[in-house]
């Protein structure tokens, strides 16, 4: 299987008043085509911003991204529309999403009218295919986003994210604004548009049940930094960073006699502006020692387990 | 295929299948506020009188008549005559053609200006943001009142000088809007999806960002006329505005102001046609704000 998306030390940073706020630091992931990669971790650690930058909606600050086995961390805009024809996103709130004085088949049509390639009875028809794969009724057509639930607009999103059949598509949390009965309809959708299209995600979530659903692989983050990544089964069976275990404890497991034991952090969270060397979860991990002030550099520990913690033995 | 048929859905739509624009949707809401249909009948009726008025008017706005001065109304003269015997009624019909379309011209000057540098300066930010700003500052910093007087003491007085000058002072309320309601919108992820299918920024400005930004802009703008009258009455009332015989509103208040003791006919009917046109429009504007917010549809 070959990589579609390579992304090499991938740093993200905002300059703000007071310093430099570390957003995405020094990330380092590969996907196989047809495969799932889901991000993980608490708000604001960088996880959509890693998105976006991997799609250049934000700009990289440092480091690389391999698109096909292309470098295409910095490309003109030519080439960048062209990119963008292969690289899609889905959004996560579906009311912010859409412009709400666009219609669904016009907000559909949008990147097939600005591909430039299909001529109006094109896109006409190819609007009608677009909403039949993504379950949206004809009668819909000229609707407004406001007309709409929940479900049925993000269902709007992922058509116009498909509308010129990209291979990649970052999800940022799609169905963390839903209702939980259409959470299942729309990762239902969207698995199956993955089978027929072999299309590539990177699964953006905090809900650790969808990621678990979804997910090939998946990276935990935190503050910005990969603290471990690893194929999904395995990683919920032998999570083996601190921040990663306490995460999956507070999964729920439906069983009253299991008795699971919780694991709460305390202490203070790191600041992402200038952050010191080192671990960033050290402030807040019952295991820190001495050796987490020096930087932890992701190692491979098992076939596919790569981890960010110097102590992952002792602690066990 | 049944799994992705969603059946839980909410709100059905129930314009199935017929194209409506948010035009459409919006003249719905808009003539279904009885305040607002008010307005706009007594605006349009004042609008159809002043095109109409050669016609209506029964005789020349600057016919003068020495012999009947300041006659009170009756029936040859409607609103009675003036200090130089010239029918009330007639100036006044007359004279909405000049106070409406001072007050309509001034301010789609001005929206034009203001929307276009308030939407540049939201949309990129920084330095031309920075500088474009300072600038209209300036310009806002002195009195609007003022300002209009600089401009037309400096350009001379007349209809298309009492224009200009009221349109730059109005400017930067304008583009001062527009700005902040594109810095709201610029980050709304619909904006970010417009840019991931590959649009250019004209294309975001004009098509995904104005529309959604221009709300309380036009609100602000039918008020505007009715503040763009009062202004053009007050330059008119200094002898800056629409020179005379020309039966400005404000002109025709000025004028009258020295026989107010004796003969108050001569400012009160030109005084409830700028309180009714400006009325009008406030009413109108009211009804627009509420037409145009999304979250009160349907």
């Amino acid at each position: 299987m070959v990589d579609i998306l390579e992304v090499k030390n991938l740093k993200k940073y905002f300059k703000i008043n007071s310093g430099q706020l570390h957003a995405v630091d020094d990330v380092t992931f590969s996907i196989q085509k047809g495969k799932t990669l889901g991000v993980v971790g608490e708000s604001g650690c960088g996880k959509s911003t890693l998105g976006r930058t991997v799609l250049h909606l934000l700009e990289s600050t440092d480091g690389q991204i391999f698109f096909d086995g292309e470098d295409v961390t910095h490309v003109d805009a030519k080439k960048l529309r062209k990119l963008r024809e292969k690289m899609q996103i889905i959004f996560q709130d579906p009311f912010s999403s859409l412009n709400p004085r666009m219609s669904v088949s016009t907000t559909i049509a949008e990147p097939l009218e600005l591909s430039g390639r299909f001529g109006k009875a094109e896109i006409g028809s190819l609007t009608d295919q677009l909403m039949d794969t993504v379950g949206l009724a004809p009668r819909l057509r000229n609707s407004y986003p406001h007309e709409l639930d929940g479900g049925r607009r993000q269902r709007i999103g992922i058509a116009r994210a498909l509308a010129l059949e990209p291979d990649f598509i970052v999800c940022d949390e799609p169905v963390s604004a839903l209702d939980v009965s259409i959470q299942a309809q729309i990762l239902n959708l969207m698995q199956d548009l993955q089978e027929k299209r072999q299309l590539t995600y990177i699964f953006i979530t905090h809900d650790l049940s969808v990621v678990r659903h979804i997910s090939d692989d998946i990276c935990v983050m935190y503050m910005g930094q990969m603290v471990e990544k690893s194929p999904s089964k395995e990683l919920f069976k032998n999570p083996l960073h601190p921040y990663t275990k306490a995460l999956l404890s507070a999964v729920p497991v439906p069983n009253i006699h299991k008795k699971q034991e919780r694991i709460i952090l305390k202490g203070e969270v790191t600041s992402p502006v200038n952050p010191p060397p080192g671990c960033r979860f050290a402030k807040r991990c019952r295991y820190a020692a001495e050796g987490c002030q020096a930087p932890q550099n992701l190692t491979e520990v098992s076939p596919g387990h790569f981890l960010a913690c110097h102590r992952y033995q002792e602690i066990d | 295929m049944a799994r992705k048929t969603a059946k839980k859905g909410k709100g059905a739509p129930a314009n199935a299948g017929k194209k409506e624009s948010m035009l459409a949707l919006t003249w719905k809401q808009l003539i279904r506020n009885k305040m607002a249909v008010a307005g706009l009948i007594l605006i349009g009726v004042m609008a159809i009188l002043a095109i109409l008025a050669p016609v209506i008017a029964p005789y020349a706005y600057d016919k003068q008549d020495l012999y009947h001065t300041f006659l009170g109304p009756c029936r040859e003269h409607w609103f009675g005559t003036d200090n130089l015997g010239r029918d009330i009624f007639s100036r006044i019909l007359y004279g909405a053609r000049y106070s409406l379309s001072i007050g309509i011209a001034a301010v789609a000057m001005s929206l034009v200006a203001g929307v276009s540098l308030g939407a540049l300066c939201g949309f990129y930010g920084g330095k031309l943001d920075m500088i474009l700003m300072r600038v209209l500052d300036v310009f806002q910093s002195i009195p609007g009142m003022l300002m209009a007087i600089a401009v037309s003491a400096t350009l001379g007085p007349g209809l298309r000088n009492c224009i200009i000058a009221l349109s730059i002072s109005s400017v930067p309320g304008y583009a001062r809007m527009m700005r902040a309601s594109m810095l709201n919108i610029r980050d709304m992820e619909y904006v970010e999806a417009a840019r991931s299918v590959n649009a250019r920024d004209g294309r975001i400005i004009f098509r995904h960002m104005i529309p959604n930004a221009m709300a309380p802009t036009i609100v602000q703008a039918t008020m505007g006329v009715a503040t763009a009258i009062l202004v053009a009455a007050s330059l008119s009332f200094i002898g800056l505005g629409v020179q005379p015989p020309a039966p400005e509103w404000g002109a025709m208040l000025a004028d009258g102001r020295n026989y107010i003791r004796d003969f108050p006919h001569l400012v009160m009917f030109p005084g409830i046609a700028i309180m009714l046109a400006v009325l009008s429009l406030n009413m109108l504007g009211d009804g627009l704000r509420d037409a145009l917010d999304p979250r009160l549809k349907n």
